[in-house]
């Protein structure tokens, strides 16, 4: 039965291509997926490649360009140097698309070797889709043609946080503790630039810089914040690196309230609990009880893996990755990339743009509080009966920064 | 004054969880020879069947279960391998052992996989050991356990700081082993017995002790140690596959600082790293802060300031190593060792 069906699509998918202008139909389209399989952020990695994984086989259903997609995960250790050789393995594999997204230093990495390989092998061109390395540099001065990011950068989310919290008035004294590469020290630099420009009265009482996934003990951190009187932590930690500095913070009784970019990220709302109600603000591009695709989807995942699917951008890679070969009509990386600059999709948080001049998503923004569940806002996340509900909305103008990027495009 | 208070707890504690490790290298060492690279591979293993245990019995049979269960493993590993590479010498045992922190982390992915398990301290030891309230114009109050509403409530505007059950707890069960482990050397049969193997084994055997029973027993004895720390440390940070490699190092450190073989000396060097650590992180103070003081300005576009403007509190996680360094190059023996090599 299973085999007479798999051999009637193929008929159709052959005849329909035979026949059709779009060359592409039918074709399989390998995906790498290179992230952290183990260490501390191994479960960030899972729940990601699960999510591709999970899409591959919705948009395989159902996708404008008619392609079928195959996702290959390699586990790059969250090591910039470790990432090179999986790129090379799955060159090796006849991947033409990679996906990456934990940890900016990766992915910096990941797009200068793209970008070099290209360079030195016409006609075996690779395509680099960030889904998550949110360091502005990979699309101002370190941009490039083969990057494309659907995560909205640092400078972006910053933008939007600051913005919203001009209007706190509780607001005085903040704390800023990030990790110790290229993501963390962004968001320390761009909250300081964007509080002094926004709120010049609020005071930087402190500014830490840890290592990346290697803390275990953030008592000590714990300790400091508390001393220094701090109202409000910003953070760009995500991971264990947040979990467990959350976890510290509710052991010890701190009480400022946490500005993240990450919060919703596995193993984060757990350790945040019923303790933290109130107190903790998330900045992103999605919302859980938005309604529409991404509820649907959300509900869907979680009924599944029993998991939440936290990370938008997986959506927004198979969205524009197929809306690009359909206006391609081809699966050819080098005209499918030219095909995703300025293209327009729809996708679950309404029409974005893949800005062409510096290849970032432009899209709305969320600020959303922890909460207890509603009627409003029904969606459990990790089980812990409180989820994370809509405070605030920004348009993409809002949160739109200007690129320095000098774009080199091949000829 | 809260906050030094608090340091200094936080320091002692994780100074006392790595001296319930290190208690157990420096054990065998000084007894048997061996550098057991695979040490920190049993503090994994106690965690993990700790984490096992509790989700069967309860973590409390789990915390006497798990290191027994470790300590277990360890004789065997002792009698039916390490003994018989014994006869080849040292580097042997070294590489055995090296092999067998290995196995042990690929077992243990193969197992539970690669990222962290749920494994949680329990209920009872939840919530504040004691809260440090600083009230205006009152001074510093310490209460036991939660501070009511009424001194630590938002419209009072004091401030305050609670200290985690659970870190006390890990303190406590420390302390405790290090009592009884003191005793058992010092006042019991069996200690006496185990001193006498150490330092002259021959002669403890044409006595009639069975020296290489002995041996197992402490190799045993020092892996349930390390295993009673993951029991403890495990739900206190994270129970996931490089837990063993994130310690392994520094428990060398604390071992080699102590003195190669010396129980007091490895507790006098975990609680200084202890407190290195948790102490470094509160000083913001850079090459840079310092050069100030003497009144040289140190602008940006000073080659050397990217080095320079490195805080102590950036630098917290290599100071540990450079005391390894410094203690090798300036008294190779260590700070209470007694070997004269």
């Amino acid at each position: 039965m299973n085999f007479q069906r798999r051999a009637l699509s193929l008929l159709l998918v052959t005849s329909l291509s035979a026949g059709a202008a779009m060359a592409q139909k039918g074709e399989t389209v390998k995906i790498a997926w290179i992230d952290p399989l183990s260490g501390l952020m191994a479960n960030v990695g899972q729940n990601q490649l699960r999510g591709y994984q999970f899409f591959a086989e919705k948009f395989n259903a159902n996708n404008p360009a008619g392609v079928k997609f195959e996702v290959i995960s390699i586990d790059n250790k969250l090591s910039p140097a470790e990432t090179l050789n999986s790129l090379k393995s799955a060159i090796d594999q006849g991947v033409r698309y990679v996906v990456q997204g934990l940890g900016s230093g990766a992915a910096l990495a990941l797009s200068d070797a793209i970008s070099k390989h290209n360079e030195r092998n016409p006609g075996k061109e690779v395509v680099f889709l960030n889904y998550a390395a949110v360091d502005p540099d990979l699309t101002n001065s370190k941009c490039s043609f083969w990057h494309f990011r659907l995560d909205a950068d640092t400078s972006m989310k910053m933008e939007a946080m600051t913005t919203f919290m001009k209007e706190q008035a509780d607001v005085k004294k903040v704390y800023l503790i990030n990790q110790n590469y290229a993501h963390g020290q962004q968001v320390s630099k761009f909250a300081k630039a964007d509080l002094a420009r926004k709120r010049p009265d609020i005071q930087i009482v402190g500014d830490d810089l840890h290592p990346l996934a290697q803390v275990r003990d953030f008592a000590p951190y714990v300790a400091k914040i508390k001393a220094s009187g701090a109202d409000t932590v910003i953070t760009g930690n995500w991971g264990s690196d947040l979990a467990l500095l959350v976890k510290a913070a509710n052991e010890a009784g701190l009480t400022a309230k946490f500005y993240t970019y990450y919060a919703n990220f596995g193993g984060t709302p757990t350790a945040l609990g019923k303790a933290a109600d109130g107190r903790v603000y998330l900045v992103g591009y999605a919302d859980y009880n938005m309604g529409g695709l991404y509820t649907q989807y959300a509900n869907e995942y979680k009924k599944r893996f029993n998991d939440d699917w936290y990370t938008g951008a997986i959506y927004h890679a198979y969205a524009l990755l197929s809306e690009g070969m359909a206006k391609a009509k081809s699966t050819n990386p080098v005209k499918v990339a030219a095909a995703m600059e300025g293209l327009k999709f729809k996708s679950f948080n309404g029409e974005v743009e893949m800005r062409k001049t510096d290849h970032q998503l432009q899209q709305g923004l969320f600020v959303l509080g922890w909460q207890k569940t509603s009627a409003k806002a029904p969606y459990d996340v990790e089980n812990t009966g409180m989820t994370f509900s809509k405070v605030r909305y920004f348009d993409p103008y809002v949160s739109s920064t200007p690129t320095s990027c000098q774009m080199k495009r091949p000829s | 004054m809260e906050s030094l208070v608090i340091n200094l707890l936080n320091g002692i504690s994780s100074g006392l969880l790595l001296f319930m490790l290190s208690s157990g290298l420096t054990l065998i060492f000084s007894m048997m020879g061996v550098l057991n690279f695979a040490h920190a591979s049993f503090y994994m293993l106690g965690a993990y069947f700790a984490y096992a245990i509790t989700g069967w019995l309860g973590f409390w049979p789990a915390l006497v279960l798990a290191p027994l269960l470790v300590g277990l493993l360890g004789a065997g590993f002792e009698r039916f391998s390490l003994r018989r590479v014994h006869a080849f010498g040292h580097v042997p045992e070294l590489l055995i052992t090296f092999g067998l922190s290995y196995v042990v982390l690929e077992l243990v992915r193969l197992i539970w996989g690669p990222s962290a398990v749920d494994y949680r301290v329990p209920a009872a030891l939840e919530g504040p050991m004691f809260t440090l309230a600083h009230v205006k114009g009152q001074g510093l109050q310490w209460i036991w356990g939660m501070a009511p509403e009424s001194i630590c409530g938002v419209a009072t505007g004091a401030s305050c700081t609670q200290f985690p059950a659970y870190r006390g707890f890990m303190a406590g069960v420390a302390l405790l082993m290090l009592g009884s482990l003191w005793l058992l050397l010092t006042r019991t049969r069996v200690g006496l017995i185990i001193q006498a193997a150490l330092t002259h084994p021959e002669m403890a055997q044409a006595l009639g002790h069975n020296v290489p029973r002995v041996m197992m027993g402490v190799f045993g004895g020092g892996c349930a140690l390390a295993g009673l720390a993951g029991v403890i440390g495990g739900n206190a940070f994270v129970t996931e596959p490089n837990m063993a490699t994130s310690v392994g190092s520094i428990i060398f450190v604390v071992v080699v600082v102590g003195g190669m073989g010396s129980l007091a000396g490895a507790f006098v060097a975990s609680l200084l790293i202890g407190l290195i650590q948790t102490s470094a992180v509160t000083v913001d103070a850079s090459l840079i802060t310092l050069a100030h003081q003497f009144g040289w300005v140190v602008g940006e576009s000073n080659p050397a300031y990217p080095m320079l403007k490195i805080t102590v509190s950036q630098m917290g996680p290599i100071l540990p190593y450079l005391l390894l360094v410094l203690i090798l190059i300036f008294r190779p023996k260590g700070l209470l060792g007694n070997r004269e090599e």
